[in-house]
């Protein structure tokens, strides 16, 4: 079972589970953090019933969509509109604070500067990998069957996209449910392949992973 | 420190309106007068020291070179409020005696993205002249400017009384600039900073609040300082600061280390409360009835925020308080009217309100029947975006205006809004000074009637006698900036975006308002022809901002040829969209110091 929003549609092939066992299994992570929200199911259904109503033209009145009463914009995929630049206007230290859960600092193994992200943009893993390598200019994705890696063509020299949860370890990025990553992601770090063995190898697709 | 605070006088910045504005009317330059007027001077500045306002002593110093140089030399506080409209050079050169600077830089639409990075606005050029010029410089304000690490050091160790400094969306400094103000700054009394861009990465990041070395610590602002502070050293200060009255710490202290401070800080009038839940790493559970205990004991607070992290059970803790406060704000709190309530019922006495549209229109009722004294509110959107559901609406505006007759100033985020609710609210709120009104949805018409909303925001400028400084939105004709020109007789600041239909729009408003100092506009069809209708008027304004309109290199470079006193900036920062026509973005201003020297590659001054 889908729960991606309208943007993604690889989160499944990462993990390839659904959001029943991995609820049973290991529980969610910190969301009752976020204004109103409930667990992964309503917004699965409100996902859902966005995707009917995906086709729906924004029209330049918009206030017949303020009086009805269906899901709220929340569920409408953001990218599909272009946000204007500075509107509404708050200031993005009040937007940050309000959010402030979701943006991580990214780091990459011998290179001297971090960059953040905001990991609510982005619908999936892939989505998140193409930032990255557009962020960090040098690299470029190489999927393996089982993982995505990001490789320097300069030296062939291999980065695993690690991330540190909210418990203080170190886990490999793709292993939950992207939802559950954003959840539970404090930060990223682009680690070496060479360094990455020290981290719990990667489970087989099909089980959830644990340290 | 409010905007709605600011006036521009032309005095303080040395405008004139004459022909030369240049050379004339400075004091330091001339040959010292015979000795019988330098007696009568002496005798004027002692008269003049008592002079506060800023604007009666720019009267002064146009009565005749005399007193000009008189009051220069009695003006102890300094506003300049742009930077760029003088030279610092200039500025000391006049004024000798100055204690304290307020200067401000960018933009108001630079907190908005709209202003690119690098543009400007660095303070390390005022500094350079402030430090020899000014030895015993006491305080400092500074907003929307760029001031680095390096520059707060030098600031440090430049000033060996320096007591006050307050920085205001500033960027470009960190925990080691901060390091060096506390270590340096043996007098300080003053250390707020709020919302600025202070961004660092953990590995360089230093313990700033263990280095404080003064013992006459009033006011420690740091909320919006995104990095954790050493909590033992933060306790410490808070210990040996009798005189500590204002303290607003950021997200990182959790409910439980707020205890301890409290404890140690009964004496508090203006508390931030932090996280207000279990952020911020520990510091132990804490009962309520605990919590409840130390505000109890908290007899002077007359000022809380913060709540960044609100576990909402701890929220009824604060109710001991709420008789005495005068200001609140739960801004970062997502709280729903039935949260809100317990809470805000007791605090009859509340002047400024800052919270969230979580509450609805039904908290803001709540509010409505409570805070009669009610001068201030402010409803922030959680969700901001253009598509989001707003839970607040014209009901909640119509509500606040029965409610709360004696206010002031209003900024409300929605979704929905009424022309029938804002000519209300102008009809009971006739002491409104500030109306920004945001309906979030770019032009959307009232939602009753399906009309523009220009009715509405004509009742307010009719109506409301005091307004100086109006924001408006939804969908809007020229109409509407035909009633701003006609009644907004008093209106200094004016903001529009995605209004208007013409040039005729922007013609209403510039003709019509004689007082406007700063017009900032976006998205709005506005061209050349409504560019050059305020030629008149430009050289006493302290800003004009356009983007996204309709101009053309050929209206500015015409504005700037007619005017010389006026800075025309050309900001080109989307080189994919510049077709070497039409302008973009759009920011003048007047200024003695001609075409500034600092400015970027992406700045064409015309």
């Amino acid at each position: 079972m889908s729960t991606d929003t309208g943007k993604s549609s690889t989160e499944s092939e990462v993990s390839g589970l659904d959001y029943e066992e991995t609820e049973l299994k290991l529980g969610l992570p910190g969301g009752s953090r976020i204004a109103g929200s409930e667990p992964e199911k309503k917004r699965g259904f409100a996902e859902t019933v966005d995707l009917s109503l995906a086709g729906e033209p924004r029209s330049r009145d918009p206030g017949d969509r303020s009086t009805d009463g269906l899901v709220s914009g929340a569920g409408k995929p953001p990218a599909a509109k272009a946000q204007v630049v500075g509107w509404p206007p708050v200031r993005s230290f009040r937007k940050n604070a309000l959010k402030s859960c979701t943006y991580v600092k990214v780091a990459v193994d011998g290179a001297p500067y971090l960059r953040k992200v905001d990991l609510e943009i982005y619908g999936g893993y892939q989505q998140l990998l193409t930032a990255l390598e557009d962020m960090f200019s040098c690299f470029t994705v190489r999927n393996y069957p089982n993982e995505r890696r990001l490789v320097d063509p300069v030296n062939g020299t291999e980065y695993v996209p690690t991330y540190e949860d909210k418990d203080g370890d170190w886990m490999l990025v793709g292993d939950v449910p992207w939802k559950m990553f954003v959840a539970s992601c404090k930060r990223l770090r682009l680690m070496k392949s060479s360094e990455a063995v020290n981290l719990a190898p990667r489970t087989p697709q099909g089980s959830t992973s644990a340290r | 420190m409010s905007e709605d605070e600011e006036d521009e006088t032309r005095g303080g910045e040395e405008k004139r309106r004459s022909p030369d504005p240049g050379r004339g009317g400075g004091g330091g330059a001339n040959p010292p007068p015979p000795f019988s007027d330098q007696v009568l001077e002496n005798v004027l500045e002692n008269v003049l020291q008592f002079l506060d306002s800023r604007r009666d002593r720019n009267a002064v110093s146009l009565v005749c070179r005399s007193w000009c140089r008189a009051e220069a030399q009695t003006r102890r506080d300094l506003f300049i409020g742009n930077c760029y409209a003088v030279s610092p050079a200039r500025a000391v050169e006049r004024f000798r005696r100055v204690r304290a600077l307020v200067l401000k830089g960018k933009p108001r639409f630079a907190d908005f993205n709209l202003v690119p990075p690098r543009w400007g606005a660095g303070f390390y050029p005022w500094l350079a002249a402030l430090a020899p010029a000014y030895p015993w410089l006491e305080r400092l304000c500074l907003k929307r400017m760029s001031i680095s690490d390096a520059d707060l050091s030098l600031l440090a160790l430049s000033f060996p009384t320096f007591r006050d400094l307050t920085l205001i969306c500033c960027d470009g400094f960190g925990t080691a600039g901060l390091a060096a103000i506390a270590e340096h700054c043996r007098h300080l009394r003053v250390l707020d900073l709020i919302e600025n861009d202070v961004e660092e990465e953990e590995e360089e990041m230093v313990d700033w609040v263990s280095r404080f070395s003064t013992t006459s610590l009033e006011s420690l602002v740091f909320d919006f300082v995104g990095c954790a502070v050493n909590l033992d050293a933060l306790e410490a200060l808070v210990a040996r600061s009798p005189s500590l009255r204002r303290l607003r710490v950021n997200q990182h202290v959790s409910v439980g280390h707020l205890r301890r401070l409290m404890e140690r800080a009964p004496q508090l009038t203006h508390l931030g409360t932090g996280s207000f839940g279990e952020g911020g790493g520990g510091g132990g559970e804490v009962e309520v009835a605990d919590l409840e205990a130390a505000f109890a004991a908290s007899r002077s607070l007359v000022c809380l925020s913060g709540f960044r992290d609100l576990a909402p059970e701890y929220l009824p803790a604060i109710c001991p308080a709420c008789a005495n406060l005068a200001s609140l704000n739960l801004s970062y709190a997502d709280i729903t009217a039935e949260q809100l309530k317990p809470v805000i019922i007791h605090c009859h006495n509340l002047q400024t309100f800052w919270v969230l549209d979580t509450v609805g229109d039904e908290g803001l009722q709540v509010v409505a029947a409570t805070c009669k004294d009610l001068r201030e509110l402010r409803v922030f959107p959680l969700d901001v975006t253009e598509d989001s559901e707003g839970s607040v609406s014209d009901v909640g505006l119509v509500a606040i205006s029965q409610g709360c007759r004696k206010l002031r100033s209003i900024l409300y985020f929605c979704q929905r809004m009424t022309n029938a609710a804002v000519a209300t609210m102008s009809e009971n709120c006739q002491e409104l000074v500030v109306f920004r009104l945001c309906i979030m949805g770019r032009h959307r018409p009232d939602h009753l009637t399906r009309e523009p909303m220009d009715e509405g925001f004509g009742a307010i400028v009719m109506n409301c006698k005091k307004l100086t400084r109006l924001a408006v939105s939804g969908l809007l004709t020229d109409k509407a900036f035909g009633y701003i020109g006609m009644y907004g007789k008093l209106l200094r600041t004016l903001s529009v975006a995605f209004a208007g239909n013409s040039d005729l729009g922007l013609r209403y408003v510039l003709e019509g308002c004689p007082k406007l100092q700063k017009l900032e506009i976006r998205d709005s069809p506005f061209g050349d022809a409504g560019l050059l209708s305020g030629i008149h008027h430009y050289y006493n304004m302290r800003f004009l901002w356009m983007s996204s309109c309709k101009l053309s290199l050929r209206g500015c470079k015409e504005v700037a040829q007619r005017l010389p006193h006026l800075v025309v900036e050309w900001i080109r920062d989307k080189p994919e969209e510049d077709d070497g026509e039409a302008v973009e973005k759009l920011y003048v201003y007047r200024s003695l110091a001609g075409r500034r020297n600092d400015a970027p590659p992406f700045v064409e001054i015309l």
